[in-house]
Protein backbone atom coordinates (compact mmCIF):
# COMPACT_ATOMS: atom_id res chain seq x y z
CA UNK A 1 0.00 0.00 0.00
CA UNK A 2 1.56 3.15 -1.09
CA UNK A 3 0.06 7.27 -0.03
CA UNK A 4 -1.17 7.48 -3.28
CA UNK A 5 -3.24 4.62 -3.41
CA UNK A 6 -4.52 6.06 -0.18
CA UNK A 7 -4.35 9.78 -1.82
CA UNK A 8 -6.69 7.96 -4.58
CA UNK A 9 -9.49 6.45 -2.25
CA UNK A 10 -9.42 9.71 -0.47
CA UNK A 11 -10.85 11.91 -3.63
CA UNK A 12 -12.82 8.63 -4.65
CA UNK A 13 -15.22 9.35 -1.67
CA UNK A 14 -15.11 12.94 -2.13
CA UNK A 15 -15.70 11.97 -5.64
CA UNK A 16 -18.80 9.90 -5.10
CA UNK A 17 -20.51 12.17 -1.78
CA UNK A 18 -20.96 14.92 -4.92
CA UNK A 19 -24.85 14.54 -5.28
CA UNK A 20 -24.97 15.07 -1.70
CA UNK A 21 -23.79 18.66 -2.30
CA UNK A 22 -27.62 18.90 -3.51
CA UNK A 23 -28.76 17.51 -0.14
CA UNK A 24 -26.32 18.97 2.22
CA UNK A 25 -26.44 21.90 0.87
CA UNK A 26 -29.99 23.61 0.85
CA UNK A 27 -31.14 21.80 3.98
CA UNK A 28 -27.95 23.68 5.86
CA UNK A 29 -29.29 26.78 4.09
CA UNK A 30 -32.86 25.99 5.52
CA UNK A 31 -31.75 25.25 8.90
CA UNK A 32 -30.23 28.78 8.90
CA UNK A 33 -32.84 30.66 8.02
CA UNK A 34 -35.41 28.45 10.14
CA UNK A 35 -32.93 28.84 13.11
CA UNK A 36 -33.02 32.66 12.40
CA UNK A 37 -36.40 33.00 12.21
CA UNK A 38 -36.93 31.16 15.71
CA UNK A 39 -35.05 33.79 17.55
CA UNK A 40 -31.58 32.09 17.38
CA UNK A 41 -28.47 34.61 16.75
CA UNK A 42 -25.80 33.90 14.48
CA UNK A 43 -23.29 32.07 16.44
CA UNK A 44 -25.73 30.09 18.77
CA UNK A 45 -26.87 28.42 14.86
CA UNK A 46 -23.27 28.18 13.51
CA UNK A 47 -22.47 26.35 16.73
CA UNK A 48 -25.41 23.75 16.82
CA UNK A 49 -24.79 22.26 13.14
CA UNK A 50 -20.99 22.63 14.28
CA UNK A 51 -21.29 20.53 17.45
CA UNK A 52 -24.20 18.50 16.98
CA UNK A 53 -24.03 17.66 12.95
CA UNK A 54 -27.13 15.83 12.25
CA UNK A 55 -29.89 17.76 10.15
CA UNK A 56 -32.75 15.97 10.79
CA UNK A 57 -32.10 15.55 14.61
CA UNK A 58 -31.39 19.57 14.33
CA UNK A 59 -34.28 20.48 12.49
CA UNK A 60 -36.77 18.19 15.28
CA UNK A 61 -35.13 19.90 18.41
CA UNK A 62 -35.68 23.33 16.59
CA UNK A 63 -39.18 22.62 16.22
CA UNK A 64 -40.09 20.96 19.63
CA UNK A 65 -38.17 23.52 21.56
CA UNK A 66 -40.85 26.33 19.16
CA UNK A 67 -43.45 24.05 20.22
CA UNK A 68 -42.41 24.63 24.36
CA UNK A 69 -41.94 21.33 24.26
CA UNK A 70 -40.16 19.99 27.74
CA UNK A 71 -36.47 19.98 27.33
CA UNK A 72 -35.82 16.68 28.27
CA UNK A 73 -38.39 15.51 25.48
CA UNK A 74 -37.04 17.14 23.03
CA UNK A 75 -33.72 15.67 23.85
CA UNK A 76 -35.13 12.56 23.64
CA UNK A 77 -37.24 12.81 20.01
CA UNK A 78 -33.77 14.49 18.49
CA UNK A 79 -31.90 12.04 19.93
CA UNK A 80 -34.27 8.80 18.50
CA UNK A 81 -33.49 10.92 15.67
CA UNK A 82 -29.90 9.79 15.44
CA UNK A 83 -30.32 6.06 16.75
CA UNK A 84 -29.48 5.20 13.12
CA UNK A 85 -26.35 6.86 13.70
CA UNK A 86 -25.97 3.92 16.00
CA UNK A 87 -26.69 1.39 13.49
CA UNK A 88 -24.63 2.78 11.00
CA UNK A 89 -21.70 2.76 13.47
CA UNK A 90 -22.49 -0.71 14.22
CA UNK A 91 -22.54 -1.50 10.45
CA UNK A 92 -18.71 0.25 10.20
CA UNK A 93 -17.01 -1.39 12.83
CA UNK A 94 -16.34 -4.45 11.32
CA UNK A 95 -14.21 -2.51 8.23
CA UNK A 96 -12.98 0.60 10.78
CA UNK A 97 -12.58 -1.03 13.97
CA UNK A 98 -9.18 -1.91 13.71
CA UNK A 99 -7.62 1.95 13.84
CA UNK A 100 -6.25 3.42 17.24
CA UNK A 101 -8.47 4.75 19.17
CA UNK A 102 -8.28 8.32 18.20
CA UNK A 103 -9.25 8.00 15.04
CA UNK A 104 -11.91 6.16 15.65
CA UNK A 105 -13.39 9.24 18.25
CA UNK A 106 -12.75 11.65 14.90
CA UNK A 107 -14.34 9.18 12.59
CA UNK A 108 -17.26 8.71 14.97
CA UNK A 109 -18.25 11.94 15.08
CA UNK A 110 -18.17 12.36 11.07
CA UNK A 111 -21.02 8.77 11.16
CA UNK A 112 -24.06 10.24 9.04
CA UNK A 113 -26.13 9.21 6.33
CA UNK A 114 -24.17 10.22 3.47
CA UNK A 115 -20.87 9.25 4.49
CA UNK A 116 -22.16 5.99 5.72
CA UNK A 117 -24.33 4.90 2.98
CA UNK A 118 -20.72 5.45 0.53
CA UNK A 119 -18.84 4.02 2.81
CA UNK A 120 -20.43 0.73 2.96
CA UNK A 121 -21.20 0.16 -0.32
CA UNK A 122 -17.40 0.71 -1.22
CA UNK A 123 -16.22 -1.36 1.47
CA UNK A 124 -18.96 -4.27 0.26
CA UNK A 125 -17.48 -4.05 -3.57
CA UNK A 126 -13.69 -4.12 -2.16
CA UNK A 127 -13.60 -6.51 0.27
CA UNK A 128 -9.55 -6.41 0.51
CA UNK A 129 -9.48 -2.69 0.75
CA UNK A 130 -6.84 -2.12 2.98
CA UNK A 131 -7.47 -0.06 6.66
CA UNK A 132 -5.88 3.13 5.45
CA UNK A 133 -7.42 3.46 2.25
CA UNK A 134 -11.18 2.37 4.11
CA UNK A 135 -10.12 5.29 6.44
CA UNK A 136 -9.19 7.45 3.40
CA UNK A 137 -12.63 6.70 1.34
CA UNK A 138 -14.69 7.34 4.65
CA UNK A 139 -12.45 11.02 5.00
CA UNK A 140 -13.23 11.62 1.26
CA UNK A 141 -16.94 11.38 1.51
CA UNK A 142 -17.13 13.88 4.78
CA UNK A 143 -14.16 16.65 3.00
CA UNK A 144 -16.78 18.22 0.72
CA UNK A 145 -19.92 17.78 2.36
CA UNK A 146 -19.49 18.47 6.38
CA UNK A 147 -17.56 22.35 5.76
CA UNK A 148 -20.62 22.80 3.61
CA UNK A 149 -23.14 21.94 5.63
CA UNK A 150 -21.77 24.73 8.20
CA UNK A 151 -20.71 27.42 5.63
CA UNK A 152 -24.64 26.88 4.34
CA UNK A 153 -26.50 27.07 8.08
CA UNK A 154 -23.85 30.21 8.84
CA UNK A 155 -25.05 31.33 5.21
CA UNK A 156 -28.75 30.78 6.32
CA UNK A 157 -28.62 32.08 9.30
CA UNK A 158 -27.33 35.58 7.81
CA UNK A 159 -29.57 36.17 5.35
CA UNK A 160 -32.45 34.83 7.25
CA UNK A 161 -32.55 37.80 9.17
CA UNK A 162 -33.33 40.13 5.73
CA UNK A 163 -36.58 37.45 4.88
CA UNK A 164 -39.47 39.14 5.35
CA UNK A 165 -41.99 37.43 7.41
CA UNK A 166 -44.81 37.62 4.64
CA UNK A 167 -42.51 34.71 2.88
CA UNK A 168 -43.71 32.70 5.58
CA UNK A 169 -41.48 29.95 5.91
CA UNK A 170 -43.80 28.03 8.62
CA UNK A 171 -44.62 25.12 6.12
CA UNK A 172 -40.57 24.61 4.89
CA UNK A 173 -39.94 22.14 8.00
CA UNK A 174 -43.06 19.70 7.44
CA UNK A 175 -42.11 19.83 4.04
CA UNK A 176 -37.95 19.27 4.02
CA UNK A 177 -39.10 16.34 6.58
CA UNK A 178 -41.22 14.66 4.27
CA UNK A 179 -38.77 15.16 1.45
CA UNK A 180 -36.48 13.60 3.84
CA UNK A 181 -38.86 10.27 5.22
CA UNK A 182 -40.53 9.71 1.91
CA UNK A 183 -37.40 7.97 0.07
CA UNK A 184 -36.20 6.00 3.21
CA UNK A 185 -39.23 3.89 3.02
CA UNK A 186 -37.43 1.27 1.24
CA UNK A 187 -39.58 -1.69 2.30
CA UNK A 188 -42.36 -2.84 3.51
CA UNK A 189 -40.95 -2.70 7.17
CA UNK A 190 -40.53 0.78 6.65
CA UNK A 191 -43.90 1.92 5.30
CA UNK A 192 -45.23 -0.02 7.69
CA UNK A 193 -43.83 1.44 10.58
CA UNK A 194 -44.36 4.93 8.77
CA UNK A 195 -47.79 4.19 9.42
CA UNK A 196 -48.20 2.94 12.55
CA UNK A 197 -46.41 6.31 13.64
CA UNK A 198 -48.74 8.34 11.76
CA UNK A 199 -51.87 6.53 13.03
CA UNK A 200 -50.33 6.94 17.07
CA UNK A 201 -49.72 10.91 16.08
CA UNK A 202 -53.18 11.10 15.24
CA UNK A 203 -54.71 9.52 17.85
CA UNK A 204 -52.06 10.64 20.78
CA UNK A 205 -52.32 14.11 19.65
CA UNK A 206 -54.20 15.30 22.46
CA UNK A 207 -51.11 13.92 24.93
CA UNK A 208 -49.83 16.65 27.12
CA UNK A 209 -45.83 17.20 27.14
CA UNK A 210 -45.15 15.75 23.43
CA UNK A 211 -45.46 12.50 24.93
CA UNK A 212 -47.44 11.53 21.70
CA UNK A 213 -44.57 11.84 19.54
CA UNK A 214 -42.44 9.15 21.68
CA UNK A 215 -45.20 6.72 21.71
CA UNK A 216 -46.02 7.22 18.11
CA UNK A 217 -42.31 6.79 17.68
CA UNK A 218 -41.83 3.52 19.81
CA UNK A 219 -45.31 1.90 18.26
CA UNK A 220 -43.71 2.54 14.65
CA UNK A 221 -39.91 0.88 15.56
CA UNK A 222 -41.94 -1.73 17.28
CA UNK A 223 -43.75 -2.21 14.21
CA UNK A 224 -40.59 -1.66 12.01
CA UNK A 225 -38.97 -4.44 13.53
CA UNK A 226 -41.70 -7.18 13.49
CA UNK A 227 -42.40 -6.80 10.11
CA UNK A 228 -39.34 -7.11 9.41
CA UNK A 229 -38.82 -10.50 11.75
CA UNK A 230 -41.99 -11.78 9.75
CA UNK A 231 -40.96 -11.20 6.34
CA UNK A 232 -37.94 -12.83 7.23
CA UNK A 233 -39.61 -15.63 8.51
CA UNK A 234 -42.14 -16.23 5.54
CA UNK A 235 -39.34 -15.75 2.97
CA UNK A 236 -36.23 -16.92 4.81
CA UNK A 237 -34.09 -14.36 3.38
CA UNK A 238 -32.86 -11.20 4.65
CA UNK A 239 -33.93 -8.18 3.80
CA UNK B 1 -36.57 38.25 13.92
CA UNK B 2 -40.05 36.58 14.05
CA UNK B 3 -41.08 33.40 16.48
CA UNK B 4 -40.22 32.22 19.40
CA UNK B 5 -38.62 34.93 21.36
CA UNK B 6 -39.18 32.70 24.81
CA UNK B 7 -37.18 30.12 23.71
CA UNK B 8 -34.81 31.02 26.53
CA UNK B 9 -31.16 30.81 26.60
CA UNK B 10 -30.87 28.16 29.02
CA UNK B 11 -33.30 25.92 27.34
CA UNK B 12 -31.39 26.19 24.28
CA UNK B 13 -28.00 25.56 25.23
CA UNK B 14 -29.15 22.54 27.46
CA UNK B 15 -30.29 21.30 24.30
CA UNK B 16 -27.66 22.13 21.94
CA UNK B 17 -24.99 20.61 24.19
CA UNK B 18 -27.34 17.80 25.36
CA UNK B 19 -27.45 16.96 22.01
CA UNK B 20 -23.74 17.68 20.71
CA UNK B 21 -22.74 14.80 23.58
CA UNK B 22 -25.58 12.88 22.83
CA UNK B 23 -25.34 12.44 19.02
CA UNK B 24 -21.40 11.49 19.71
CA UNK B 25 -21.96 9.09 21.94
CA UNK B 26 -24.68 7.36 19.74
CA UNK B 27 -21.52 7.68 16.56
CA UNK B 28 -18.94 6.39 18.81
CA UNK B 29 -21.02 3.46 20.86
CA UNK B 30 -20.11 0.69 18.59
CA UNK B 31 -16.72 2.12 16.59
CA UNK B 32 -15.20 3.03 19.97
CA UNK B 33 -17.00 1.04 22.56
CA UNK B 34 -18.23 -2.10 21.39
CA UNK B 35 -15.43 -2.66 18.71
CA UNK B 36 -16.25 -5.80 16.27
CA UNK B 37 -17.82 -7.88 18.67
CA UNK B 38 -21.44 -9.46 17.45
CA UNK B 39 -24.52 -7.74 17.92
CA UNK B 40 -28.27 -8.82 19.24
CA UNK B 41 -29.76 -8.82 15.95
CA UNK B 42 -33.36 -7.28 18.00
CA UNK B 43 -31.47 -4.28 18.52
CA UNK B 44 -29.64 -3.88 15.34
CA UNK B 45 -33.53 -4.07 14.06
CA UNK B 46 -34.84 -1.46 16.27
CA UNK B 47 -31.96 0.79 15.27
CA UNK B 48 -32.84 0.44 11.85
CA UNK B 49 -36.21 1.61 11.87
CA UNK B 50 -36.00 5.37 14.59
CA UNK B 51 -35.78 7.50 11.85
CA UNK B 52 -38.82 6.42 10.11
CA UNK B 53 -40.91 6.11 13.40
CA UNK B 54 -40.02 8.81 14.90
CA UNK B 55 -40.24 11.69 11.42
CA UNK B 56 -43.81 10.76 10.63
CA UNK B 57 -44.91 11.90 13.50
CA UNK B 58 -43.46 14.76 14.30
CA UNK B 59 -44.47 16.03 10.85
CA UNK B 60 -48.01 14.78 10.95
CA UNK B 61 -49.19 17.53 13.46
CA UNK B 62 -47.83 20.16 11.60
CA UNK B 63 -49.21 19.14 8.06
CA UNK B 64 -52.50 18.35 9.49
CA UNK B 65 -53.23 21.39 11.64
CA UNK B 66 -50.66 23.92 11.07
CA UNK B 67 -50.12 27.08 13.65
CA UNK B 68 -49.78 29.70 10.83
CA UNK B 69 -53.78 29.01 10.20
CA UNK B 70 -54.47 28.63 13.88
CA UNK B 71 -54.68 24.50 13.93
CA UNK B 72 -57.22 24.91 11.07
CA UNK B 73 -56.29 22.34 7.86
CA UNK B 74 -55.26 23.97 4.71
CA UNK B 75 -55.85 21.97 1.99
CA UNK B 76 -52.76 23.61 0.05
CA UNK B 77 -50.68 22.95 2.38
CA UNK B 78 -51.94 19.17 3.13
CA UNK B 79 -51.91 18.92 -1.11
CA UNK B 80 -47.88 20.49 -1.10
CA UNK B 81 -46.90 17.88 1.47
CA UNK B 82 -48.73 15.52 -0.65
CA UNK B 83 -47.18 16.31 -3.80
CA UNK B 84 -43.66 15.84 -1.90
CA UNK B 85 -44.06 12.95 -0.30
CA UNK B 86 -45.43 11.16 -3.98
CA UNK B 87 -41.91 12.55 -5.28
CA UNK B 88 -39.85 11.77 -2.98
CA UNK B 89 -41.15 8.38 -2.63
CA UNK B 90 -40.97 7.97 -6.24
CA UNK B 91 -37.72 9.28 -7.13
CA UNK B 92 -36.07 8.66 -3.94
CA UNK B 93 -34.43 11.88 -4.33
CA UNK B 94 -35.03 14.43 -1.61
CA UNK B 95 -34.40 17.62 -3.70
CA UNK B 96 -36.81 17.24 -6.27
CA UNK B 97 -39.33 16.11 -3.83
CA UNK B 98 -38.75 19.23 -1.77
CA UNK B 99 -38.94 21.86 -4.92
CA UNK B 100 -42.54 20.03 -5.99
CA UNK B 101 -43.61 20.46 -2.81
CA UNK B 102 -42.38 24.11 -2.68
CA UNK B 103 -43.52 25.02 -6.42
CA UNK B 104 -47.39 23.13 -5.37
CA UNK B 105 -47.49 26.08 -2.24
CA UNK B 106 -46.34 28.84 -4.13
CA UNK B 107 -47.30 28.48 -7.93
CA UNK B 108 -50.66 28.65 -7.33
CA UNK B 109 -50.56 31.65 -4.68
CA UNK B 110 -48.91 33.79 -7.73
CA UNK B 111 -51.51 32.98 -10.29
CA UNK B 112 -54.32 33.77 -8.34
Amino acid sequence: MTSSTTNRALWRGARDSLPFVFVAGPFGLLFGVVSSDAGLHVTETFFFSVSVFAGAAQFTALQLMQEHAPTLIVLISALAVNLRCAMYSAALTPHLGAAPMWQRAVGAFFIVDQSYALSIVEYENKPDMPLAEKWAYFTGTNVVIAPLWCCMTLLGSLVGAAIPESWSLDFAVPLAFTAIVAPMLRTPAHIAAAFVSVSVAILAAGVPHNLGLILAGLAGMITGAVVETEIERRTGRLI
Amino acid sequence: MTGTQDMTDTVLWTVIIGLALGSFALRFLFLGVVGDRPLPRWLLRCLRYTAVAILPALITPLVLWPKANGGETDPMKLAAAGVTFAVGYLTKQVLPAVLAGAATLIVPALLF
